[in-house]
C-alpha cells in the first residue's frame, strides 16, 4: 500500500511488494524435460535441439520494492516482456513463486488472480491496446466495467484518470483519431482509473517518437510523485531507465544478470553485457577534442608591422570579444580579447598582438578525450583552442558547442 | 469388393424417421412458426409500404443513387407481377439467416474457443458446403414432407458455413494486446468475450452473414423443387415449359432481390455511410476537427 509517509522514506527502508524466487519459463512442448536439462547445466541451443523448447526466464530473482519504479531492461529476446507478463500472470510461469504481498500469483485460484487483477495490478501496453470499439472514456472506464462498477461511477472515475494524465475534453472521441501520445495517455488513464498499487508497463512508451516519449517520461514521474504505486517498467533503452528508474534490473537470455541503482550499474557493470549498454551511450568517451573543435573563431596571422585596425575590424564586423593569433603556418600563437587589443594597439607598438595575449588560456591536444575536457571548457571564459601535434590550430570549443555533442546521446 | 453406402444412408434415414419422429415434428413446428411468421409479416405488407421501407434502409445505408435503384427495381419486380413471389423468397432467406446465425454464431464462438472443436466442426462444414444442394433436399423432404419447412432446414444446412468459419476466423484474428488488455484488466471468460472478442471479430462475422444471406438466397430458388414457394417457382416453371421469357423474369427477380440485400447487409458491418452521414457530418467530424488543431 502507498501511504503518504513513505515518500519521506528512502527506497531502502520501504517493504518489499513483489518478489520473485526462482521462476523459470519454458515456452514449447515438453517443459518439464527442458527444465530438467537446464538445470542439469546443458546449454539453451541443447535444450532446444533435445526438446523445441526455448527458455524464456531462466531462474529469476530479485525483489521489487514498495513504492519504487523498477526498470526490467535487456535486448531483444532477453524474456523481459516475458518477465513482466509473469508478474500477473498473463503468461503461466514453469515453476518458481511470484509472491504479491506474500500471495503467490503462480499458485492462487483464477477467481482470486482475477480479483487481484482488478483491484491490484494493472497494465500498460507497447501498442497502447486501446478497444477501437470505445470511445475513449469507456476504454479508460474498462477496468471499472469489467469490475462491476455502475455507469455514473465509473465513467466519473475514469475523467478523473483522464485528467490527471492531460487528456481533457476527448471523451467521446474515438481512439483512432487520436495521435500516439494521447492514446498513450489513454492507456495510462486506464490503469490508473482502478487506483492499482501495482502498475505493470510493457515498453510503454517505445512506439513514441522521442520528443513525446521524454514528454511521457516526465508525466510518469510526475504522477509518480503525486501518488506513489509500486511501477515495474519494461525498457529496451537506457536512458529511459536511467531517467526514471529507481532501480534496473538487467536481463540477459532470459536470465537476470544484474539489479542496482543506475549509479551502480554504470560504475559496477556485471559483465561485458551490461557495459554494452551505456558504451554506446556515453559520449564522453567516446568523442575525442578534435571532433568537436570548430572554426567559429575569428582567425588572425600573426604579420610583423601590421596594426591591429584590420584585426580590430573583424572581430567588430563578426561580433566576436575574442579572436585567435596564429602563425603564418597556422601554429597557434595566442588569444585575444577586443579590450586588451584596443588597449595595446593604442600605444602603437609595432607587435600589438604579442602583450595583448590573454592570460591563462592553455589549447587543448585533439586527441585528448572529451571527458577531460570538460572541466576546462566549464571553467574558462572564453571559447578553449584545440591543437593537434604539431600545435596547429584545428578550432575551438565553445560552452555551447560542447552542450551540443553531449546532447547527442539524448 | 464394393460398398454399398447408399443403403446404409437408406437404413440411417429410415431409422431417424421410425424412433425421431416427434423431435422432427418439434424441429418443423419451431421452423415452421419462424417462416411462415415472417411470411404472413411480409405478405400482409402492402407492396407501396414495403418498397417503401427498402428505399429508406438504402438511402439510410448505401446512399441515394442505391436507394434509386432500389426503388426502380423494385416497381420493376411489381409489374412483372412478382412482388408476392418475392417476398415470399425473401421471407425464406430471412427465416434460414436467422436459424443459421441461431446455430452458426455458438457454433463459430465454440470453434475459435477450442482447437479441438474446429478439427471436429472443419470437415463436416466442408462436407456441407460442397455435397450437391439436391441431395439433401431428398432426406429434407422425407422428414419434413414438403413446403416451406424443409425448403428452409435445407437453406440452413447450404448456406450455414460462412457464418461459422467467419465467426471462427474473426475471434482468432482479434489482436493478441487487445486479449491480453481483457485479461491484463481483470476480465472473465465471458467478459472477454462479449466485451473484447465478439466487438473485435464484428466486421469479420458480418461478413460471414452476408455470404449466409447470399447462398441462402441461392438455394431457396432449388428449394422450391420440394414446394419451398416463392421466386423459385416461377424459375421453375420456366424449366419445366422451357419457357425462356417467364424463366428469366424470375431469374432478374432474384439478382435484383440478391444485389439490394448483399448492400444492405454489407454496409452493416462498416460504418453508417450514405446520406445520413452527409447530413450529420458536421456534428460527428467535430472531434476529429478539433484534435487535428490540438
Amino acid at each position: 500500500m502507498a501511504f503518504a509517509t513513505e515518500s519521506d522514506l528512502s527506497a531502502n527502508d520501504r517493504g518489499i511488494k513483489i518478489s520473485i524466487k526462482n521462476v523459470f519459463k519454458v515456452f514449447g512442448e515438453r517443459p518439464d524435460r527442458a527444465l530438467a536439462l537446464l538445470k542439469a547445466g546443458k546449454t539453451k541451443a541443447d535444450i532446444h535441439a533435445a526438446t523445441g523448447c526455448t527458455i524464456g526466464v531462466d531462474n529469476a530473482s530479485f525483489d521489487i520494492r514498495t513504492g519504487e519504479i523498477f526498470v526490467i531492461m535487456g535486448l531483444s529476446g532477453s524474456g523481459k516482456s516475458t518477465m513482466l507478463r509473469l508478474i500477473n500472470r498473463l503468461i503461466e510461469p514453469t515453476s518458481g513463486s511470484i509472491e504479491i504481498e506474500g500471495r503467490d500469483v503462480a499458485r492462487m485460484p483464477r477467481s482470486e488472480l482475477i480479483a487481484l487483477r482488478r483491484r491490484d495490478i494493472s497494465m500498460v501496453f507497447q501498442s497502447f491496446a486501446l478497444l477501437p470499439n470505445r470511445t475513449v472514456i469507456d476504454n479508460a472506464a474498462f477496468g471499472l466495467e469489467v469490475a462491476g462498477m455502475g455507469e455514473a461511477e465509473r465513467r466519473q472515475r475514469a475523467r478523473a484518470a483522464l485528467r490527471a494524465v492531460g487528456l481533457d475534453g476527448y471523451d467521446d472521441s474515438r481512439t483512432d483519431q487520436l495521435s500516439g501520445g494521447m492514446k498513450q495517455r489513454v492507456g495510462l488513464a486506464r490503469a490508473l482509473a482502478g487506483e492499482p498499487t501495482v502498475l505493470l508497463m510493457d515498453e510503454a512508451f517505445s512506439a513514441l517518437d522521442p520528443l513525446i516519449r521524454t514528454e511521457m517520461q516526465d508525466e510518469l514521474v510526475r504522477l509518480q510523485a503525486e501518488h506513489s504505486r509500486t511501477i515495474v517498467f519494461v525498457s529496451h533503452d537506457l536512458d529511459e531507465a536511467m531517467r526514471i528508474g529507481d532501480r534496473i534490473c538487467i536481463m540477459q537470455n532470459g536470465a537476470v544478470v544484474q539489479v542496482g541503482t543506475p549509479d551502480e550499474i554504470v560504475l559496477k557493470p556485471a559483465n561485458d553485457y551490461v557495459r554494452s549498454f551505456f558504451r554506446n551511450v556515453d559520449v564522453s568517451q567516446v568523442f575525442r577534442a578534435g571532433d568537436v573543435a570548430r572554426k567559429t573563431q575569428v582567425t588572425i596571422i600573426e604579420r610583423q608591422g601590421v596594426s591591429a585596425a584590420a584585426a580590430l575590424e573583424r572581430m567588430e564586423h563578426f561580433d566576436r570579444d575574442v579572436a585567435i593569433i596564429l602563425g603564418r603556418d597556422k601554429t597557434f600563437h595566442g588569444m585575444v580579447s577586443r579590450t586588451s587589443l584596443i588597449e595595446t594597439s593604442r600605444d602603437g607598438a609595432s607587435d600589438p598582438y604579442r602583450r595583448a595575449f590573454l592570460p591563462g588560456i592553455e589549447p587543448i591536444p585533439a586527441s585528448e578525450n572529451l571527458a577531460n575536457v570538460l572541466g576546462k571548457v566549464a571553467a574558462s571564459a572564453f571559447p578553449v583552442p584545440v591543437v593537434d601535434e604539431a600545435n596547429r590550430y584545428l578550432g575551438s570549443i565553445s560552452k555551447s558547442a560542447l552542450l551540443e555533442a553531449l546532447d547527442r546521446t539524448a | 469388393m464394393t460398398f454399398d453406402i447408399g443403403d446404409g444412408v437408406d437404413n440411417a434415414v429410415n431409422y431417424i424417421l421410425d424412433n425421431f419422429a416427434p423431435l422432427l415434428d418439434f424441429i418443423a413446428a419451431v421452423i415452421g412458426a419462424v417462416t411462415n411468421g415472417i411470411q404472413a409479416a411480409l405478405l400482409a405488407t402492402p407492396m407501396p409500404v414495403g418498397l417503401a421501407i427498402f428505399v429508406l434502409l438504402s438511402l439510410w445505408r448505401v446512399g441515394f443513387g442505391f436507394a434509386a435503384f432500389t426503388a426502380a427495381a423494385l416497381w420493376l419486380v411489381d409489374h412483372m407481377g412478382l412482388w408476392s413471389a418475392v417476398m415470399e423468397t425473401l421471407s425464406l432467406v430471412l427465416a434460414s439467416t436467422l436459424v443459421a446465425m441461431l446455430v452458426g454464431l455458438p457454433l463459430g464462438i465454440a470453434m475459435a474457443r477450442s482447437d479441438r472443436v474446429a478439427a471436429v466442426v472443419r470437415p463436416v462444414l466442408d462436407l456441407m458446403q460442397t455435397m450437391p444442394a439436391f441431395v439433401y433436399l431428398i432426406p429434407a423432404a422425407m422428414f419434413f414432407g414438403l413446403g416451406a419447412v424443409p425448403g428452409t432446414i435445407a437453406t440452413v444446412i447450404f448456406s450455414m458455413p460462412p457464418v461459422v468459419r467467419l465467426t471462427n476466423l474473426g475471434i482468432r484474428q482479434v489482436h493478441v494486446e487487445y486479449i491480453e488488455a481483457g485479461n491484463a484488466f481483470g476480465c472473465t471468460a465471458p467478459q472477454l468475450l462479449f466485451k473484447v472478442q465478439l466487438p473485435n471479430a464484428m466486421p469479420s462475422i458480418m461478413a460471414g452473414i452476408n455470404q449466409t444471406i447470399m447462398l441462402s438466397l441461392s438455394m431457396v430458388v432449388i428449394a422450391s423443387m420440394i414446394g419451398a414457394g416463392g421466386i423459385g417457382n416461377t424459375v421453375l416453371t420456366g424449366i419445366q415449359r422451357l419457357d425462356v421469357g417467364t424463366g428469366f423474369e424470375g431469374g432478374i427477380a432474384v439478382v435484383i432481390l440478391a444485389v439490394i440485400l448483399d448492400r444492405i447487409t454489407q454496409s452493416l458491418g462498416k460504418e453508417r455511410a450514405g446520406l445520413w452521414r452527409t447530413v450529420f457530418r458536421t456534428r460527428t467530424q467535430a472531434p476529429a476537427a478539433s484534435i487535428a488543431t490540438a
